[in-house]
């Protein structure tokens, strides 16, 4: 079974340490919140600067002075604090990030990404801070679906996309695999069991290499 | 004596010219002067260029002055988002301008502006559309482009409270990009919650000293 959206954010929260500071990006990514894992303290970091982001609030606890990157109301973890957007995009692009989390369109294998515009020539383009981020975390991990809803594949040779950053892709979490981005190209340290990786492959635009520990990715329900 | 607080909404927009550029705070909703907006729009400026994170949500505030035809350019990261109706019609017509510059980059070149300087070299958007037309340089092996600074000609920001000095305080994540709007502008007009007393605010808690600030206007609430 491929994972769902929830079990993807399941996966990746998992590879967060004890003091991380990261940055959830819009979209997928968002969900890994929810899902932190017991007995690791890891400070979130909110583009729009709250470093310490906490859970969402109950329903009386909303403060619309009190929001996410999404606009979403959140609350501020014990510890916590607030800084303008210069000093936050100082703590995005200055390496003191230890990760941002993303969603993408596509990534490809010499870890480029695409994840601001899709040409879309309905809809003008938005960039917020997805170029600021993907340059500047000290790892950037990526969080999508293996492909489109019409089958095509996301993990490329080359993205055609326009690029949100060059060559900044670590890692790669799908419903489908775990993928790290090495000098290699994609080499898969985790797939779900229900497929084979010639499946696996084709899926995939960019050439596959499995590594010589790779390991069944298996999620509980989330 | 300083005292920067003015009576009334209308009074602290008096004098913003045709064709200003406006560098608004804000950040959604958390930190958006939406009644310096609407003073504006009651003023009548036009041919407004506006910086902001975003192109505003429904029909009022930076989307009424959008709908007045009162903004000719939008300087912003991200300017579609749920409810941007009217820049959505505005673009898709042909009547506004979009610069899409990334949201760190608007912030860092404002704070740039403020601090007297010509320019930043940054490695972000290096190798994307946006960095396009812009001057590159390698430093210590690292690709850079070239930033120029962004001044305002007036900055509308939101704070908490407000002193007769200008000294302002912030609340939580309403904080946002104000006070570097605030340090980046000719005139400076901020909204706030409460005027207090001067030395009410604790020096170690003033976010933007008042040497940044021209005008306040209280608005409760």
């Amino acid at each position: 079974m491929p994972l769902n959206r929830r079990q993807i954010a399941w996966r990746a929260a998992q590879d967060l340490k004890d003091g991380d500071y990261v940055n959830l990006g819009i979209g997928l990514p968002t969900l890994v919140a929810d899902l932190l894992p017991e007995g690791r303290e890891i400070v979130l970091q909110s583009e729009n600067g709250v470093l310490g982001v906490g859970p969402a609030p109950g329903a009386n606890e909303i403060d619309l002075d009190l929001v996410n990157a999404g606009k979403q109301p959140v609350t501020l973890l014990t510890g916590g604090s607030y800084v303008h957007h210069t000093d936050s995009f100082l703590m995005i692009r200055g390496g003191h990030l230890d990760l941002a989390l993303l969603g993408a369109f596509e990534v490809a294998e010499n870890g480029d990404l695409a994840n601001w515009t899709t040409d879309d020539p309905k809809f003008p383009p938005g960039v917020g801070g997805a170029m600021d981020l993907a340059v500047g975390a000290k790892e950037i991990r990526v969080m999508l679906e293996h492909t489109t809803r019409g089958g095509a594949p996301r993990l490329r040779k080359r993205c055609e996309y326009p690029l949100t950053a060059s060559r900044v892709v670590r890692r790669i979490y799908t419903d489908l695999a775990v993928v790290d981005v090495t000098a290699r190209g994609f080499v898969v340290r985790e797939m779900v069991e229900d497929i084979d990786f010639a499946t696996l492959q084709e899926k995939t635009e960019g050439k596959l290499i499995a590594a010589p520990d790779l390991k069944v990715l298996k999620t509980p329900a989330v | 004596m300083i005292d920067k607080r003015f009576k009334n909404l209308a009074e602290a927009v008096a004098g913003i010219k045709d064709g200003a550029l406006i560098l608004c705070g804000g950040f959604g909703g958390a930190g958006s002067p939406e009644a310096l907006y609407g003073a504006l729009l009651e003023q009548g400026a036009r041919d407004l260029t506006i910086v902001n994170n975003n192109a505003g949500t429904g029909r009022t505030g930076l989307a009424g002055l959008m709908d007045a035809g009162r903004v000719r350019k939008i300087i912003c990261s991200f300017p579609r988002s749920a409810g941007s109706v009217v820049f959505e019609e505005l673009y898709a017509a042909g009547k506004i301008e979009l610069e899409l510059v990334p949201q760190g980059i608007l912030s860092e070149r404002m704070r740039c502006a403020a601090a007297g300087l010509g320019g930043f070299y940054s490695p972000v958007g290096v190798g994307t559309r946006l960095a396009e037309g812009k001057e590159e340089r390698e430093i210590d092996g690292r690709r850079y482009v070239l930033e120029k600074p962004l001044k305002g000609d007036v900055a509308l920001v939101k704070g908490d409270r407000g002193d007769r000095w200008g000294n302002l305080d912030y609340r939580k994540s309403a904080r946002n990009f104000n006070p570097t709007m605030a340090q980046a502008a000719d005139l400076a007009i901020a909204q706030v919650r409460q005027f207090v007393e001067l030395g009410e605010i604790d020096p170690e808690h003033i976010i933007t000293p008042g040497i940044f600030v021209d005008r306040l206007v209280e608005v409760p609430g």
